[in-house]
């Protein structure tokens, strides 16, 4: 066994694995601050919804088309000048956040608009008819009745920021996408890029099956 | 309780035809009344002006003493509360529980915690459905997804309650539990209660009045009785034909007969009395019966009767047949002397 994985350093990997799961929680918990409300707004805003406002629900979506149209490495690379003014610095954990919910958030924040479309209207009119101010139908009735749908859209946007903070490795971002490429790759240890690789397969694996569980817990339909 | 006054309403998207077109009618307090029409008719329109969900194009809708327009958010929020709503589709909330759905409108006045559970037990047990408070709408039959509905639309103890074609996605036997249950709130509790739908059936067994809808117009109202078995428009005589079948003898249809061609209408008890052959006897007159009907709308029994009378004084026959109650329409013209 430690014949095949010679170059295997495992407090390295540990440690770049620690680093993986902080960029992803701290950038999946800021891409539902972010993204969730920009989702509600964009469905609010929508032809016939109940904030409908052509000129906002227009802005909004054409920046979220931009911003969804730039491939995330180049994102990663245009964002630097905004990274550091915002966090100090564009290397590391915290250097990669800021371009992986930049990255996340509009994507999500189209799911989220996705989902709420497919809230039945007639329980929107009923929660009207009851005598709902807006933000209780939207709090009361829209989220709840949507959150299955939501939760579906966290656990994609989740494993889609999973390949992001590989790929954040690039700019010195840590993690194990960052040891894959500078072991695996560059000093051709392929011993090192199939670990990372298993351990990012368990980690998409892992976010997919907490995903499905959480919405059946939620779906009572 | 209710009335609207030279009510319009377009859409926008409508292409300019008016889904409603000058109509004008008023809903006493504690009264039955139904909205009949065909899909696209204006029925959905009519209903939704009540609560405030449409607003009209012109004309007014007037609620409890308020020009439902003219109420700021507020208003409508509290006339809404007066109003409850069931809906087609029952269009309860598949993340609530049971007990959770007829909470909701409760909870969003504001009511506290305990008396929100008290009052929810109550409304449940009203609807027949207190052992499934636990569960969620998914696990529920029709007509208990129903009942849940008309739970939550009396939470907050309105005096109207509007149904939007409550019973037309449920069966038969469901169909006619739900109206007992609607019956029932308006007598006990003497809510007034629109109905809108498109079966005649449903408004013969719960309406005291009803409007006939057209094409966003109203082209007949009155009391149930009179427009089931005196229907003035086409369609209102479309709707009767549709749940009694026609009933026979018109004119034009089938073999040639001698004599006058008449309608008998019996109401009430004289639909059980033997007037007929006593008549008949009397005035020497023969008929024979081309087609007819017994049945009730409510409690009230009725009969039809299409006759061909032949011989002896058919004036006199008439007049003796009005005069015990029946009415009598000459179905092949000239005027009943």
């Amino acid at each position: 066994m430690n014949a095949l994985l010679v170059n295997i350093d495992w407090a390295e990997i540990g440690r770049a694995t620690l680093d993986t799961l902080a960029m992803l929680g701290g950038a999946m918990a800021l891409t539902v601050v972010l993204g969730l409300p920009l989702g509600v707004i964009l469905f609010l805003t929508g032809p016939g919804q109940m904030l409908r406002n052509r000129v906002a629900n227009g802005a909004l979506s054409l920046a979220v088309n931009i911003l969804r149209s730039v491939p995330f490495v180049i994102l990663l690379i245009v964002m630097i000048p905004l990274t550091v003014a915002l966090v100090g610095t564009s290397l590391g954990v915290a250097g990669a956040i800021p371009p992986l919910v930049v990255g996340a958030a509009p994507f999500f924040a189209r799911l989220v608009e996705t989902a709420l479309r497919e809230v039945d209207k007639g329980v929107i009119e009923a929660s009207f008819a009851m005598g709902a101010r807006r933000r209780q139908v939207v709090l009361g009735a829209l989220l709840p009745e949507a959150m299955p749908g939501i939760i579906a859209a966290a656990t994609v946007t989740a494993i889609a920021l999973v390949s992001y903070t590989a790929m954040a490795g690039v700019v010195g971002a840590g993690g194990l996408g960052d040891l894959a490429i500078r072991f695996g790759y560059q000093r051709f240890q392929t011993d090192v890029m199939v670990v990372t690789v298993v351990l990012l397969l368990i980690l998409v694996q892992a976010l997919q099956m907490i995903g499905e569980a959480v919405v059946r817990k939620v779906s009572h339909r | 309780m209710i009335s609207f006054d030279a009510v319009s309403k377009t859409y926008a998207q409508g292409g300019g035809r008016a889904a409603l077109d000058g109509v004008a009618l008023s809903v006493a307090a504690g009264e039955v009344f139904g909205v009949i029409g065909a899909s696209g008719a204006g029925k959905s329109t009519l209903i939704r002006l009540i609560n405030g969900l449409e607003t009209p194009s012109a004309g007014t809708v007037r609620v409890d003493g308020d020009d439902v327009a003219a109420l700021d958010v507020d208003g409508l929020r509290d006339l809404r509360r007066r109003v409850g709503m069931i809906f087609q589709h029952f269009n309860l909330l598949s993340s609530k529980t049971v007990a959770g759905n007829v909470a909701f409108p409760l909870k969003l006045a504001g009511m506290p915690r305990e008396a929100v559970k008290r009052r929810t037990a109550e409304l449940l047990d009203r609807v027949g459905l207190s052992e499934l408070a636990g569960r969620y709408p998914a696990q529920l039959s029709g007509g208990q997804k129903q009942r849940v509905g008309v739970a939550r639309a009396l939470a907050t103890g309105p005096k109207v309650l509007l149904c939007d074609e409550a019973t037309s996605a449920l069966d038969p036997e469901t169909t006619e539990q739900i109206l007992e249950l609607i019956s029932g709130l308006n007598r006990e509790l003497g809510l007034t209660i629109v109905l809108i739908t498109h079966e005649m059936d449903v408004v013969r067994r719960v309406c005291d009045r009803v409007a006939v809808l057209e094409a966003g117009k109203v082209v007949e109202i009155g009391a149930v009785e009179d427009v089931f078995l005196h229907p003035q428009s086409p369609t209102a005589r479309r709707f009767v034909r549709e749940v009694d079948g026609p009933l026979g003898g018109e004119p034009g249809e089938g073999a040639a007969v001698d004599g006058r061609l008449v309608r008998l209408t019996f109401r009430g008890d004289a639909t059980y009395r033997p007037i007929l052959g006593a008549v008949a006897r009397e005035t020497g007159v023969d008929y024979s019966i081309l087609g007819g009907r017994i049945h009730r709308l409510r409690d009230t029994p009725y009969g039809q009767l299409t006759l061909s009378l032949t011989g002896g004084d058919v004036a006199a026959a008439i007049a003796r047949l009005t005069a015990e109650g029946v009415r009598v329409d000459l179905l092949d013209g000239g005027a009943a002397r």
